[in-house]
């Protein structure tokens, strides 16, 4: 083997590598810095010195815990209505769709064409009074004439979910589109009925879809401010509505520092809990 | 083993079955008795409705028009998992997340079957892979697949079991392998198999009854050697081994025997093998059937002279000629070469011979062509 064979590798690695040492290593070297700060006793607003005061992170939580709460079950409800909606959808676009197939994924990834912010306000004129939903609910009688949608923790999810819709759809029609159909014949020629034959086939060969598809939902919406902000109220914040505040309102730079490390650790070892669960490692 | 009732035992009838796609017909008005017991053929090339006729009995697929019975049951709508009647794949399906034994298992669970163990491990003997339980599928090479895949059916004791182009992934020592296999194991277990093939060698080695399926329809039905000595069709007699077609005309008759003429030179052929309907036909023969021998050296039986052969391909155990009669047609001839005779050469001017019993003849309005340009290769057909 030439050297420039073993060095190629390297080469290849550096660009990535260049750009995620600026662009992630040194920001989040320095965000750690600045989490265990202390404001310049008799400086101005938003001047800090180092002093490692870890108990940062205990006064971050402790101040915050509701808004980690909610932010966690948001989270939590959106990826799992989001499933619900994709799974048959994903299934259908897999082995229902024919020719049609290609145009229901471009479909899919159309609400991209437009801006998330734009499609998030889009959400408030729907559930607003002005939408057909309020009124539709009203006339058949399932909310009552003094309900509004807008500015509640229900229309918060409705808005996650459908923004993070396509990330739960994608990966799971790409392992369902990998099934192969005879598989499923297979299992009904062996006496399961169309129920067991998902229970027992199709569902755990789609097990990493799901995988992949909940984790893509749930770790940005749980760090999600965007639908907090845009369609809730001050009693639906989530965590990230408190670090956007911290940094640019209050100018807090050590504790939103301190709350962004909680939140990656919290969202760290639920993924870690959630994958030894799901034991992806065991699928092919 | 759990056995289904005996109720949906018995023969498997499909009576005038017929399975339209918009407006193509993969199945036409076809009838088909595979009594129990038996290992049935259905061999074609591709396109020729044979995998589709198998998932119709599979319940894959219903049939447009027609019943099919399982003795005395119709099961012509019944769901695939009720049937007692089980498929190995044509690429065998394995399921990739469970282990072989589970896969195994899976039938005899899915009838609420508790102790499997005793089952699983028989049938792991019968194909002699006990060792690879605990493996996944895609551990295994596609032969051990392939016994896997059979063992997974087999496992559940159906009344019939279906083998979709079962060799058709694995290479030719293993296939032949695999074929003398498979008949020691439907002996073994004495279950029906009907075993869909575009391999006619396959289909031979193995089946007791062969249905040669041409475009929807049943060609021809019957034991491998009824179908090759005595084939009805041109299509049977290319597709199955190779034939010399020969335009004659039927002279006359003389005893059990046929006078035909074949481009002014007089054969006689058993009255009993042909199947024309009028004077005009094909007369056929098998190339190994025919004999050479040089102009002036003693001939017997029927005599085509004037032949002067075109081209020698020698395959060890046999010599192959192209022999040019005069009428312009080049005829196929296969020697053995056990009697120490130097081959013929190119150029040599040369007399044919054979035996007229092993002669057979067609309809003369047959397509001489049918079946000879099939190329039986495509696995995914349909």
């Amino acid at each position: 083997m030439t050297l420039s064979k073993v060095k190629m590798p390297y080469l290849l690695l550096l660009p990535g590598f260049l750009f995620l040492f600026t662009f992630f290593i040194l920001p989040i070297v320095n965000l750690a810095q600045t989490s265990t700060q202390t404001p310049i006793a008799g400086g101005d607003t938003g001047q800090y010195e180092q002093t490692l005061r870890f108990a940062n992170y205990l006064n971050a939580f402790t101040e915050n815990k509701e808004q980690f709460a909610r932010s966690f079950i948001f989270a939590l409800c959106a990826t799992i209505l989001a499933l619900a909606i994709a799974y048959p959808l994903a299934y259908a676009i897999a082995f229902k769709a024919g020719r049609l197939k290609n145009f229901l994924l471009v479909l899919v990834v159309a609400p991209f064409f437009v801006s998330f912010l734009l499609r998030t306000v889009a959400w408030k004129q729907i559930l607003g009074e002005e939408g057909f939903v309020v009124p539709g609910l009203r006339t058949l009688g399932i909310i009552s004439e003094s309900t509004t949608l807008t500015s509640t923790s229900f229309a918060v999810i409705m808005g996650m979910t459908y923004n993070f819709l396509p990330f739960m759809t994608l990966p799971l029609y790409a392992s369902l589109e990998r099934i192969d159909p005879r598989t499923m014949e297979a299992s009904g020629d062996l006496y399961a009925n169309g129920l067991t034959t998902f229970r027992k086939v199709t569902l755990p060969l789609s097990m990493p879809g799901v995988v992949a598809g909940t984790l893509l939902t749930f770790i940005p919406a749980a760090g999600d401010y965007v639908n907090a902000a845009i369609l809730g109220s001050p009693n639906t914040k989530m965590i990230g509505n408190v670090i956007e505040s911290r940094y640019f309102k209050i100018v807090d730079y050590p504790t939103a520092a301190a709350l962004s490390f909680t939140l990656m650790a919290a969202i760290l070892i639920l993924v870690t809990v959630y994958i030894r669960k799901a034991g992806t490692e065991e699928l092919v | 083993m759990a056995d289904v009732s005996s109720a949906t035992r018995g023969d498997l009838r499909l009576t005038r079955i017929t399975k339209t796609y918009g407006d193509f017909t993969a199945v036409n008005d076809l009838s088909l008795t595979i009594p129990e017991g038996s290992f049935f053929a259905l061999l074609g090339p591709s396109g020729c409705g044979k995998t589709t006729t198998l998932r119709m009995i599979a319940g894959l697929e219903e049939p447009t028009v027609g019943s099919i019975h399982l003795g005395s049951t119709d099961i012509t709508t019944k769901r695939p998992y009720q049937r007692p009647i089980n498929t190995v794949f044509q690429n065998y399906a394995l399921f990739p997340h469970l282990t072989i034994f589970e896969n195994i298992a899976f039938g005899l669970r899915r009838r609420g079957i508790k102790d499997v163990d005793a089952d699983v491990n028989k049938v792991l003997e019968l194909v002699e892979l006990p060792h690879l339980a605990q493996r996944k599928p895609t551990q295994l090479s596609g032969g051990q697949q392939q016994r896997i895949a059979l063992a997974r059916a087999i496992v559940n004791r159906p009344a019939l079991l279906l083998l979709d182009e079962p060799l058709g992934a694995l290479d030719l020592k293993l296939r032949r392998q695999m074929q003398i296999e498979l008949k020691w194991i439907q002996r073994e277990v004495g279950l029906t198999f009907v075993h869909v093939t575009h391999d006619q060698e396959e289909a031979m080695t193995m089946a007791d009854t062969i249905a040669v399926m041409n475009e929807g329809e049943i060609e021809q039905m019957g034991s491998p050697a009824d179908l090759y000595d005595n084939p009805e069709t041109a299509f049977v007699a290319n597709f199955l081994g190779q034939s010399n077609l020969i335009k004659g005309r039927i002279e006359g008759s003389d005893g059990d025997n046929l006078v035909v003429d074949l481009f002014g030179q007089k054969i006689a052929m058993p009255k009993k093998r042909s199947h024309a309907v009028d004077n005009s036909i094909y007369a056929g023969i098998r190339p190994e059937k025919f004999r050479i021998s040089l102009v002036g050296t003693p001939t017997r039986g029927n005599i085509l002279t004037g032949g002067r052969i075109e081209d020698v391909s020698y395959i060890g155990v046999s010599t192959q000629y192209q022999v040019l009669m005069p009428w312009g047609q080049e005829l196929m001839v296969f020697e053995q070469n056990d009697d120490g005779v130097a081959p013929f050469d190119k150029g040599d001017e040369v007399v044919i011979s054979w035996e007229p019993n092993f002669t057979f003849a067609l309809r003369g309005d047959e397509d001489a062509e049918a079946g000879t340009e099939v190329i039986p290769e495509d696995l995914d057909e349909e």
